[in-house]
């Protein structure tokens, strides 16, 4: 994560929060008020500047710290991300939507048009993109949390990271090896459940299977994901059906790369793998 | 010469989403009321067409990450009613237990962090907790306990996983359950404590007269104040079950808001959320809840929006006290949930989301691929209520310097939590006032 450029120039001069809202479900910023035991500690440490969902008094920037909710789905919010960069020293997006267009991204796949036409009667009054991208489309970011809500401690890692300028410690590996941590039975070799484990960001604490179900990837891709071979033993070995295999790659981190190319690929389309 | 003044808040806070607001009057009175919502629209009836019914309740729990449980609710129900499922009793305790969490967190959150500075004047939770630290800490460990419920039986707080067409993934033991129940017992003292503060606040008066009283709509259930299921009934006599809801309720898309609002067709706009279901179901509340509210002098009708934080106080009373209830008369369910063969069909489902009534509509084919969803929000059926409220309470406060007639407004609409992200986003305040020389 890059650094503050800014030295603080006093032992308490604190740095200054943001928390900012794109298209989204207000769940990941609610994440950070579900800090109960730390909120307040928090709030001393820095200045919460600008958080629409708990203050109503905003103050201008610039900002030391700026964490993104959501994903780009409107003209408005291309002009706005832009801004909030320019005011913001360091950016950090949070959850899938922000950093892999969310659930809304599946009009990405689709006529948007047959979207509004479905759920408005009046289409003329909707002013949306045919697209929902994540921020770093439009802006450069120094760091993205993922998960579909991102998780609270590794939020905290984060914010904490920055303070003390040092880079977070947020491990790229899959859910399986927290599914080993947690000293989960492994759904799939015990049961035979299709599980996007394997090809899954870790983050989550394999909440999944320790209640019995396959992880349906909420977290987007892992790292370097072998999401072909993962494609392969789903259909082959526990006799998924593509379908369903290609409704797991395809969900909140639809528009994640890997994801994305992988369903594609499945669908007969032209992602390469 | 029509002399007019404006006043601009950029961007509502302390919602849930991003709104706008406008209003233009003058001395005479109000001309134009306007709840704007500019939430990016996200599709989710479109982009559900297609998709595994199964998919239904994760998906629709991303719809709003404040009140995740009442999408996986509703849209559960509704998937069950589809398949022709009925589940046992032991099932649906849980799933009232795991709602019971989600009423106490969100309501939590509502009451101390986005309400309560308007009583007492902060801009927020951490303003004003240098002033008032142990009101903020009681809150935040109130709100912990209900999103311990949720955490427990739903694997996390936001979008739990746990939840599925015919029941769970996984049911927990009743030994599993036992640790909560201290949790349980402590915030329930705490919520007790939080019912005597919230009387004690300074309400604005502001009833509506007889002629314009309101339309409030709820569940009702024969022996269990709702939350899961029921009937939809009204004060002013309607009820019917949830599947005549279509040709009950209508909603309209207007110009300035991606949320649609919702009428009562040739009745027009009524009022569902916590003072609904408090002022149709008090008889069901528990003893405790109604002796404590007795004892507070609180009415079982209540008629003034900004009372709404004591009701709200009131259920998360109602939802510890529930909360313990279900514990101790816990009997882990044989199986963690039902199946049955998948066919087509079209299910109704409506529960009780802590902003009020939330309706799923579905059409699945034979492959039990969703070919039709129909999804109505509390926000958007209590817009033209908000909207209304503005409209008459404007003329009683018109005498405030603007700064202190907005921040009412403000008030007056939060009185609602909205949850604009549900609903479909910026809350832009435009009051203008126009002033007319006299002629
Ligand atoms: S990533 Fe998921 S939880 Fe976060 S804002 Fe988007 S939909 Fe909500
Ligand atoms: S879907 Fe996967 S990443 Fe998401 S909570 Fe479940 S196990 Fe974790």
């Amino acid at each position: 994560m890059v650094q503050p450029a800014r030295t603080l120039d006093e032992p308490n001069d604190k740095a200054r929060l943001a928390v900012w809202k794109f298209t989204s479900c207000d769940g990941c910023q609610l994440s950070l008020l579900d800090c109960e035991d730390e909120l307040l500690q928090l709030a001393d440490c820095m200045e919460i500047a600008y958080f629409m969902e708990a203050s109503s008094n905003p103050s201008p920037g610039p900002y030391d710290l700026s964490l993104v909710e959501g994903s780009v789905t409107t003209a408005d919010e291309v002009r706005r991300i832009r801004e909030i960069r320019a005011q913001s020293r360091v950016l950090v997006t949070i959850g899938a939507c922000a950093t892999a267009g969310g659930i809304q991204a599946l009009r990405n796949f689709a006529d948007v048009d047959d979207f509004i036409a479905a759920v408005y009667a009046q289409p003329e009054y909707i002013d949306t993109l045919k697209t929902s991208t994540p921020i770093s489309t439009h802006v450069a970011v120094d760091f993205e949390l993922h998960g579909c809500p991102i998780n609270k401690k590794q939020l905290l890692e984060v914010i904490s990271a920055f303070l003390h300028r040092r880079p977070p410690q947020v491990p790229p590996h899959s859910v399986c090896i927290e599914c080993k941590m947690r000293g989960n039975v492994c759904v799939w070799v015990a049961h035979g459940t299709p599980c996007m484990g394997p090809v899954t960001h870790a983050g989550c604490g394999a909440i999944c299977p320790a209640y019995s179900r396959g992880c349906y990837g909420c977290y987007g891709p892992k790292e370097n994901p072998n999401t072909a071979s993962l494609s392969h033993w789903w259909q082959r070995e526990l006799g998924a059906e593509k379908v369903v295999l290609i409704e797991n790659l395809r969900n909140f981190n639809a528009a994640a790369p890997d994801f994305e190319a992988e369903s594609r690929r499945q669908e007969g389309g032209d992602g390469q793998k | 010469m029509a002399k007019s003044k404006t006043i601009k808040v950029d961007y509502l806070a302390r919602v849930e989403g991003e709104g706008a607001l406008y209003i233009r009057y003058d001395d005479a009175g109000v001309h134009d009321v306007k709840l704007k919502i500019f939430e990016p629209p996200r599709f989710f009836e479109g982009f559900m067409r297609g998709r595994d019914f199964r998919e239904a309740p994760d998906i629709t729990a991303r719809i709003c990450g404040i009140c995740p449980i009442a999408y996986q609710m509703s849209a559960v129900h509704a998937m069950e009613d589809a398949l022709g499922l009925t589940l046992p009793p032991e099932l649906h305790a849980l799933r009232r237990l795991i709602y019971c969490g989600e009423w106490i967190e969100s309501h939590t959150l509502h009451i101390y962090m986005l309400h309560a500075p308007d009583f007492l004047g902060y801009p927020g939770a951490v303003a004003m907790a240098k002033d008032h630290p142990q009101i903020v800490q009681d809150g935040l460990s109130i709100k912990k306990a209900g999103n311990a419920i949720v955490g427990l039986l739903g694997g996390r707080e936001v979008h739990p996983i746990n939840v599925r067409v015919g029941g769970f993934y996984r049911v927990p033991s009743a030994g599993e359950l036992q640790p909560l129940r201290e949790q349980l017992l402590h915030g329930r003292d705490m919520a007790m404590e939080t019912v005597r503060w919230a009387v004690s606040l300074p309400f604005p008066k502001f009833e509506r007269a007889l002629s314009e009283q309101y339309e409030f709509v709820a569940l009702s259930h024969s022996n269990e104040y709702p939350m899961n299921r029921g009937s939809i009934v009204s004060t002013r006599g309607l009820a019917i079950p949830v599947r005549d809801y279509d040709s009950h309720f209508r909603e309209e898309h207007v110009e300035y808001s991606s949320a649609l609002h919702s009428t009562l067709i040739e009745r027009g706009a009524y009022f569902v959320g916590p003072m609904a279901r408090y002022n149709l179901n008090y008889d069901r509340l528990s003893p405790m809840v109604r002796q404590v509210a007795g004892e507070m002098g609180f009415p079982p009708f209540c008629a003034n929006p900004f009372h709404s934080i004591v009701v709200r106080s009131l259920e998360v009373l109602f939802a510890f006290d529930e909360a313990v209830r279900l514990i101790d008369e816990y009997r882990k369910p044989d199986v963690a949930y039902i199946s049955a063969e998948t066919h087509a069909g079209t299910g109704y489902g409506a529960t009780e989301a802590p902003r009020g009534l939330l309706y799923h509509r579905y059409s699945i084919d034979d492959a039990g691929k969703i070919t039709e969803a129909k999804i109505v929000a509390p926000t958007s059926q209590n817009q033209k209520t908000i909207e209304d409220d503005l409209r008459l309470m404007l003329p009683k406060f018109m005498h405030l310097p603007e700064k202190q007639l907005q921040a009412q407004c403000e008030q007056a609409i939060r009185n609602y939590d909205p949850c604009i992200s549900c609903s479909t986003h910026f809350l832009k305040m435009n009051l203008q006032r126009v002033e007319r020389t006299s002629s």
